[in-house]
């Protein structure tokens, strides 16, 4: 086990700053949005988001809404793709163990809060946690539809016939649903959802979660909610049903056949290899004695 | 009395009924500007044209219609068709719900806008502009709207080919059809078009026309067709209804009005047709 996977402890408060950086009123008017957000499950919900110390695009979204339920005694996970170990995760990581002081980890049973961007954690989650999103483009309509008060008409209305349309478009061009992110889905049989672009092989961990799930989107100044135990649904065809992505290769590093794997290339001929992409799961089970021999 | 009598005798009474019932329609953006007073009844598989100079009301009336815009006075009345749930009832369109209003528009009824930009969906393929009411209605098989979108491409006399094709690859007149199948594949009963052949060519007018004149009698659609093309008027309408100043000033058959027209508007518009 490398030095980046051991428990951190506890790091000190920077006294400078707020309690995780926001003001305890911007803070109280993101919990009151988070609470309609969660009696509306999967209804976007504006929030007067604040400019945060680095640019949109990088979490804001999902930054602020952690600051807004972080308490001192959580514990933080951060991940990036699945990664622990990448820019985007470590910085994070840092910036709230430097302005709330709070205890941050990289294993995922462990965590109560789990800041992410694009992946649910392999490791199924447990009732205590809860899931913080970073949403680029939370509209599910807007590829459609670039009227604001257009799609809020077409949530208002229940009015989700174009929502096939794209699917309808994959089909077409590709034989079959090639939408692998970003895959929107049914929420509680009423709205539908952009559930930030995790790959749609993590769509079916939505369904029912036990975790309470946070979507924030900083720049478009949204935030939406999956309650735990909530039916969400994939869109689909009857005669093209979802589907999420195989492979036909084991983790290089832990053999792991059930996982989500990326693809690396070694070298100039081409040479492939495929690691699981959630890097807490694959070093449990490393340390678990499952490496490949 | 056997079935094939009653189904008759429906039939029959469906065809007698108005379908739509307009009473002292009025919406004005300033003295004349907009359109008052327009009452009317139009009945299942009537073509009712509505001719006038630019700026006469034409276009307010057709969205007055629509549910696009409200009136500041007068009611619609629409009665419902028989696969609807509460089927034969009278509708007041304005004080139906938004909700309500948006199903009509895209099950019963259609809209093919003037400029057919504007009522296709420009970035996504053919096939999937005609499935797109059939999506909204909750068709969820792929091959059965496969088989509605080949099938529609053909009835407007496009090459089935093309169903995977961008509609910006494709010619104005050729737009225009597909707009026109588009709004046709949910079946509906009444169809309002906006200047549906303005910008084409004479040509590609021609066959449209006749495309039209064929669809309108062979699915027994109603009509309101908003023209300032007198020949186009001709062509398709069974009535007329003459607008100028945001009033009408003359209805009745279109052979009558354009072969003896009273009002002297009437009269000015039927002499500055330039003949051929």
């Amino acid at each position: 086990m490398n030095a980046a996977t051991q428990p951190r402890p506890q790091a000190p408060r920077d006294e400078a700053y707020n309690f995780a950086y926001l003001d305890e009123q911007t803070k109280r008017m993101i919990r009151r949005g988070l609470l309609k957000a969660v009696a509306i499950p999967g209804y976007q919900v504006p929030f007067g988001g604040r400019e945060m110390p680095l640019p949109y695009g990088w979490g804001t979204g999902g930054m602020q809404l952690t600051a807004a339920i972080l308490g001192a005694e959580d514990v933080l996970k951060v991940i990036d793709q699945g990664a622990d170990d990448t820019t985007n995760a470590v910085s994070i990581r840092r910036f709230f163990a430097r302005t709330a002081g709070v205890a941050t980890t990289e294993r995922t049973p462990e965590a109560t809060i789990i800041q992410t961007r694009h992946r649910i954690p392999e490791t199924p989650l447990h009732a205590d946690q809860i899931m913080v999103y970073q949403v680029p483009i939370p509209e599910p309509l807007r590829f459609i539809e670039p009227s604001e008060t257009e799609t809020r008409t077409m949530h208002a209305l229940n009015d989700y016939g174009v929502m096939h349309v794209k699917l309808y478009e994959d089909i077409a061009t590709f034989g079959h649903i090639a939408t692998a992110y970003a895959y929107p889905v049914t929420v509680d049989e009423r709205y539908v959802m952009d559930p930030s672009p995790i790959p749609k092989f993590d769509n079916p961990k939505l369904d029912m979660s036990p975790a309470l799930m946070l979507f924030g989107a900083g720049r478009e100044k949204r935030l939406y909610a999956v309650p735990p135990f909530t039916r969400v649904t994939s869109l689909d065809f009857e005669d093209h049903p979802f589907d999420v992505q195989k492979w036909e290769h084991n983790c290089a590093i832990c053999g792991s056949h059930e996982s989500f794997l990326d693809e690396l290339i070694l070298d100039d001929q081409g040479t492939q290899s495929f690691v699981c992409s959630d890097t807490d799961y694959c070093a449990q089970r490393v340390s678990q004695g499952r490496a490949v021999q | 009395m056997n079935a094939a009598q009653q189904i008759d005798r429906d039939a029959v009474s469906d065809r007698t009924q108005p379908l739509l019932k307009v009473r002292g329609l009025t919406k004005l953006y300033g003295p004349e500007k907009g359109c008052q007073d327009v009452s009317f009844e139009l009945y299942p598989g009537e073509v009712l044209g509505i001719v006038g100079e630019s700026g006469s009301g034409k276009s307010t009336l057709l969205s007055l219609l629509s549910g696009r815009c409200p009136p500041d006075r007068g009611v619609i009345d629409y009665r419902l068709a028989d696969t609807h749930k509460n089927a034969g009832q009278w509708l007041d369109l304005y004080s139906a719900s938004e909700a309500e209003r948006r199903t009509l528009l895209r099950t019963e009824w259609g809209f093919v806008e003037q400029n057919p930009r504007d009522g296709l969906r420009m970035a996504v393929s053919a096939g999937a502009n005609i499935g797109e009411r059939l999506m909204a209605q909750g068709v969820r098989n792929y091959q059965a709207l496969r088989a509605a979108g080949l099938d529609w491409l053909n009835q407007v006399e496009i090459d089935p080919a093309r169903i995977d094709d961008l509609p910006r690859t494709f010619s104005g007149g050729m737009q225009q059809r597909l707009q026109i199948a588009r709004n046709l594949v949910s079946g509906p009963r009444l169809v309002f078009m906006d200047e549906p052949t303005g910008g084409l060519d004479v040509s590609v007018q021609a066959r449209l026309l006749d495309l039209m004149r064929g669809l309108v009698r062979e699915l027994d659609l109603a009509v309101v067709i908003v023209t300032h093309d007198l020949a186009v008027a001709r062509l398709l309408a069974d009535r007329l209804m003459v607008m100028r100043r945001s009033h009408v000033v003359e209805t009745g058959l279109t052979d009558q009005i354009l072969d003896d027209p009273q009002h002297p508007y009437s009269q000015l518009l039927v002499s500055s047709v330039l003949q051929p």
